[in-house]
């Protein structure tokens, strides 16, 4: 298995404030890899940083071993790697239709339409509605959207932030089912979590991320199995 | 009579309209992608007019080539404008950036006045057409009227098609709404910025020179006033919103004439600002303005 993202040595600050304190992690090719923690343990900072939004002070970050570390955002899309960020981000005002084009903005047109029947083959609701505008969506709804909108760069690594965040537990279900079905299907996935019980049961390796750093780290069953990580982040 | 000098105007409100409208969607679609008021943007249509003053009157050239002309120099006026004075302010307090704009638009007036001199000069129209005549020749529709209500018209659908089809205006869109998330799509937020700043500009040039085809005295501060009323014509309609700047702008001109001709011409302006106030006590988003809530 070869790596498809390789962190080393991560370093990221907001302002004075150490964010993330030097942490290490890997994904490789065809892998399910959770981060999970507590609120404000760094995780979207983590995945945001890999993403391009935010600057790393230092550390590399590795993507098909060619550095990505500083690289903006915009940039980083075509090298294919998607994050759907945390409380979704759909375009509010735009049409599902338009949320999803922009999801490909980085592919040349006359693909679009393809991939955008494959989103609405994997998420029918999307297809029903796809005249409406965002904001009209119910949360799942606007899940499927933002993880449809990241599918659509064709991604070799999809990196989702919280995706099961303010949802009714059937949503849960369904959107951790549909997390399954695109690994299945070769995506590569980098899963942030604070559902850690799901995290865990669908992903293969795990990192547990504790203030900035990473404290424990092994093959998702394992830990679910661990007693310390049981206490903390599984509720009982 | 009454009827007749009701219809002039009204048709004199829309055409005044017309100007603070396409003025008013530099300022809308500025706000609406980078958040920030322009108070610039009322002195780019002054150095426009001025440009499109200098092509014909010293170098003798058409009309339609000092229109070109006026709007290629401010188009590079404006992206330069916020290359320089702007991005660099992008993540400063909002407050650094109106100051700077407020500071941007001193800076142009006293340019013109360095270049031009303060006194007024006068603009020749660059319409030169027949007045409409209706009703026996009761009613005269100047053609400058009628050139500028069409213009906006254009403009207008122009626009619409862009921002709707587009792939470039429905990355203005995206930016608008979430610069982060747009980002994340693969959509270079500095570069769409600029373009919107382009297009701003080009706009204000064409507002400029209609603008002074009516109002035929030009001077350094030229700008400012239709500037302003056309920033509050933004907010009337709704700012962030581009059919929201078209109606704000339109009505704001409208309710100028009426008030000018129907009740005091000393109190005309008054008028469109108590109407502004009022208006937004009753609906602070403005006209079209959208409060879109999120769900969670």
């Amino acid at each position: 298995m070869s790596n498809l993202l390789k962190v080393e040595n991560l370093h990221v600050y907001y302002g004075s404030i150490h964010a993330i304190k030097g942490i290490s992690f890997e994904v490789n090719e065809g892998e399910i890899v959770t981060l999970i923690g507590a609120n404000g343990a760094g995780k979207s900072t983590t995945l945001n940083t890999v993403a391009g939004l935010l600057k790393p002070r230092s550390g590399s970050i590795l993507l098909h071993d060619q550095s990505i570390a500083g690289v903006p955002a915009d940039k980083i899309v075509s090298r294919g790697m998607a994050l759907c960020p945390e409380g979704r981000r759909v375009f509010l005002q735009m049409s599902v239709k338009e949320n999803l084009e922009m999801g490909g903005f980085t592919r040349p047109a006359a693909e679009i339409a393809e991939s955008i029947e494959d989103v609405y083959q994997r998420f029918p609701r999307l297809k029903e509605r796809y005249k409406q505008v965002a904001g009209t969506l119910s949360g799942g709804e606007q899940q499927m959207l933002a993880m449809g909108r990241a599918l659509m760069s064709k991604p070799k690594l999809l990196m989702l932030d919280e995706p099961s965040m303010g949802l009714a537990p059937i949503l849960v279900e369904q959107i951790f089912d549909i997390i399954k079905e695109l690994h299945e299907a070769g995506t590569t996935i980098l899963l942030v979590e604070q559902n850690a019980q799901m995290a865990l049961s669908v992903a293969d390796r795990a990192y547990v991320l504790e203030t900035g750093n990473i404290v424990k780290e092994g093959p998702a069953p394992e830990l679910l199995n661990d007693d310390a990580v049981k206490n903390a982040y599984l509720g009982d | 009579m009454i009827r007749v000098s009701f219809l002039s105007n009204l048709i004199n409100g829309i055409s005044l309209g017309s100007v603070y409208a396409i003025i008013a969607l530099g300022y809308t679609m500025v706000y609406g992608i980078a958040k920030m008021l322009n108070f610039a943007h009322g002195d780019v249509i002054m150095i426009g007019a001025y440009i499109s003053f200098c092509v014909t009157q010293y170098l003798g050239l058409p009309a339609w080539v000092s229109i070109l002309a006026s709007m290629l120099v401010c188009t590079l006026l404006g992206m330069t404008i916020e290359r320089l004075a702007y991005k660099p302010l992008r993540s400063a307090p909002s407050l650094a950036v109106l100051i700077t704009a407020i500071g941007m638009s001193y800076f142009l007036q006293n340019v013109a006045q360095l270049i031009w001199g303060a006194n007024p000069k006068s603009f020749n129209s660059v319409v030169a057409m027949e007045p409409l005549r209706l009703f026996g020749g009761q009613l005269i529709i100047t053609d400058e009227a009628i050139v500028t209500v069409l213009t906006c018209v254009v403009i207008m659908i122009c626009l619409t098609l862009f921002t709707e089809k587009t792939k470039m205006g429905k990355a203005m869109r995206a930016v608008s709404e979430d610069k982060g998330a747009a980002q994340l799509m693969g959509i270079n937020v500095n570069m769409t910025i600029s373009v919107t700043f382009a297009i701003g500009s080009a706009l204000a040039a064409i507002a400029g020179v209609l603008l002074c085809s009516t109002y035929p005295a030009l001077m350094p501060t030229t700008g400012s006033m239709p500037g302003i009323k056309a920033f509050t014509a933004a907010v009337f309609g709704g700012i962030g919103s581009i059919p929201g700047a078209m109606l704000g702008g339109i009505l704001l001109g409208v309710i100028e004439i009426f008030g000018k001709s129907y009740i005091s011409t000393e109190l005309g302006d008054a008028i469109v600002f108590a109407i502004l106030i009022i208006l937004l006590l009753v609906k602070p988003t403005g006209l079209l303005g959208k409060k879109v809530n999120e769900k969670v």
